[in-house]
């Protein structure tokens, strides 16, 4: 039966394409996109009737390679969290893909096959963070992904290079660290297995290398994630990658160690443990606060539309880690919610913005003007939403996220990061207001007839295949808003021991 | 006092293993010197994974006549070991994807000094 294969199935899927385009590209180059495309079409579906299976039957799959039972052998768990994001990333990364052949052929002719098959290298090393049950395997996912985003935000500006070099040599320190705390937990439980370890730990808790462990573990992951006073490499790399890249990587790779975070956090160490006996909750959740007051201050702040787009991820991921950090059932609810929606807005933007750089060869602010309106009208309209949705107005997507962090906090009684999420709310509103209100309202710079101009512009929207991805992404941030109380029961069911 | 420095003399050794490197990455302006760090810190995790799982008279975990099997101290422990040849192997995908991104960077700027670099990039 397929079923039970799935976990193992969605990365090889990943795997076999990473391998098999650069052989068919020798035949024909074109053609690795569909094959892209292809793999990253599997995938989703793999996860999608993976998802299904878990909903109605509510049952872990936990996949043996080899047939070796933990702690002897590598298992993949396939839980409720672990296929909901599995689901999300490889969805995004499908629309991301679908709309990446015009920015291909433009941004980096030539090299279409290598680059598509290391983005599949990085959808492996991103699948493999999600479902591997051993924290071992999850260190080398992890440096699976990096190395491949290392290459993927490479391929860009001229100035990505050295934004890419200034990422490794951040990003391999991040993984070493985690790496040491793994060895920490290693020497004190004797076991890698995630569901192992977690039975162990709380015998062992006073033990100071624990301790040690999970700081050293989640300043590791802090590094992927962005988290706030180590997010020094993601404005540079986001802004000048291509775009189809800061696209792929944007709305999934912090999303992923963001999960990361959670599992350790909530599930490997426990409630308990990270509330009572090492409240480093407390100390996330002040930096999750003080990074979504930076992200956004600093968005305000930009010129530059991806570069904005940058600093306001900064400032999402921090809503994700502060929802981790209250561990409590709101908050954990509005941390997986925020994955889900901040994929989808940050995806959408992202693509708007590549679309305006294929047309206009450019995404600078201050440049936009009431034609962009006439000359892009669909383009724009996903903007609108996606941008509505991050300020959070309901019925969009993001109103709700934001509407259960909230009431975490409420339950916590942690008044300032109720405050935080207010106020920040406010701060992107400011951000995202003055684009629109240049697109909507600002009248073209030249003096000639302005009407005129803007009679005589017709809509040149880009090709299909870019229009159609952006406007799913955009109706689906509205269609997540909608459902969103479905998509809550099933969070529910998901909910960490103790929580 | 005395005691705890001595008894911990490979942890300590880490630690000034992971010492060089962060300071090779942060204070360096030559890039392959960063490299040079960054390989140094590495190194010092793989370094840590093997001296936890090393001990004194103790011998390869292979089942065999000269060696009585009954008694656990006789062996090590191989599992960190073997876990350290895929880090190594890691890290040395890392270093090559970092000279790529460095011979890139030489031939668009023709300089790996990083003072140099960020005033060609202003």
């Amino acid at each position: 039966m397929i079923g039970s294969d799935i976990p193992a199935l969605i990365p090889f899927t990943f795997l076999a394409f990473a391998i098999l385009i650069p052989l068919l590209g020798l035949w024909k180059r074109q053609l690795s996109y569909y094959w892209a495309v292809l793999g990253a079409a599997i995938a989703t579906g793999l996860s999608g009737y993976g998802f299904y299976n878990y909903v109605t039957e509510t049952e872990t799959i936990r996949y043996f390679f080899g047939g070796w039972e933990p702690p002897i052998g590598i298992e993949f768990v396939y839980d409720g969290l672990s296929g909901f994001i599995v689901l999300v990333i490889n969805a995004i990364a499908l629309f991301v893909l679908i709309h990446s052949r015009m920015i291909g052929k433009t941004e980096f002719p030539g090299k279409v096959t290598g680059y598509y098959s290391v983005t599949m290298l990085l959808m492996l090393g991103f699948n493999g963070m999600v479902l591997t049950g051993d924290l071992f395997n999850l260190y080398v996912f992890l440096e699976i992904s990096s190395l491949a985003s290392y290459a993927l935000i490479g391929i860009g500006e001229k100035r990505a290079p050295y934004a890419a070099f200034r990422y490794l040599i951040i990003g391999t320190v991040g993984g070493s660290l985690y790496l040491l705390g793994v060895g920490f937990l290693y020497t004190i439980t004797g076991t890698l297995n995630i569901i192992d370890m977690t039975a162990m730990l709380p015998e062992v808790i006073s033990n100071s290398a624990v301790i040690t462990a999970l700081v050293l573990i989640v300043a590791g992951i802090g590094v992927k994630a962005a988290l706030f006073p180590l997010h020094g490499w993601l404005p540079d790399s986001y802004t000048y990658a291509s775009s189809t890249s800061s696209a792929l990587i944007a709305p999934i790779g912090t999303k992923v160690a963001a999960y990361v975070l959670l599992r350790v956090v909530l599930y490997l160490f426990g409630v308990d443990i990270v509330d009572t006996a090492i409240p480093i909750t407390e100390i996330i959740g002040v930096l999750a606060g003080i990074g979504i007051l930076y992200g956004s201050i600093m968005a305000i702040a930009q010129s530059e539309l991806k570069k904005m787009l940058a600093y306001s991820s900064i400032s999402q991921i921090g809503y994700i880690i502060m929802g981790i950090s209250l561990a409590n059932p709101f908050g954990f609810i509005g941390a997986v919610l925020h994955v889900l929606n901040h994929a989808l807005m940050k995806a959408c933007l992202f693509l708007v913005a590549g679309n305006l750089r294929l047309k206009e060869g450019h995404s600078d602010i201050t440049k936009f003007d009431e034609s962009y309106r006439k000359k892009y009208p669909w383009t724009m309209l996903a903007f609108t939403t996606a941008a509505l949705s991050m300020v959070g107005l309901p019925p969009l997507a993001g109103f709700f996220s934001k509407w259960y962090l909230a009431l975490g906090t409420i339950e916590n009684g942690s008044w300032l990061l109720l405050a935080v999420i207010l106020l920040s709310s406010l701060l992107n509103a400011v951000y995202f207001f003055r684009i629109l209100e240049k697109v909507y309202l600002r009248n073209p710079e030249s003096d000639e007839d302005k009407a005129g101009i803007l009679s005589s512009l017709r809509s040149n929207e880009v090709k299909p295949s870019m229009l159609w991805t952006t406007s799913v992404i955009a109706v689906g941030i509205l269609a997540v808003g909608l459902l969103n109380a479905f998509i809550v029961s099933a969070i529910v069911t998901m909910f960490p021991a103790g929580l | 006092m005395i005691d705890f420095v001595l008894g911990h003399y490979a942890y300590w050794f880490t630690i000034i293993l992971l010492a060089i490197g962060l300071y090779g990455m942060l204070i360096k302006d030559n890039l392959v010197k960063k490299i040079i760090g960054l390989s140094i810190f590495q190194t010092g995790v793989i370094l840590f994974f093997v001296s936890v799982a090393s001990k004194w008279d103790a011998t390869v975990p292979v089942k065999s006549e000269a060696f009585p099997i009954t008694e656990v101290s006789n062996y090590m422990n191989p599992l960190p070991h073997t876990l350290m040849l895929t880090a190594i192997v890691v890290g040395v995908a890392t270093l090559g994807v970092a000279f790529a991104l460095l011979i890139t960077i030489y031939n668009r700027y023709e300089t790996l000094n990083e003072q140099e670099l960020l005033e060609k990039i202003q």
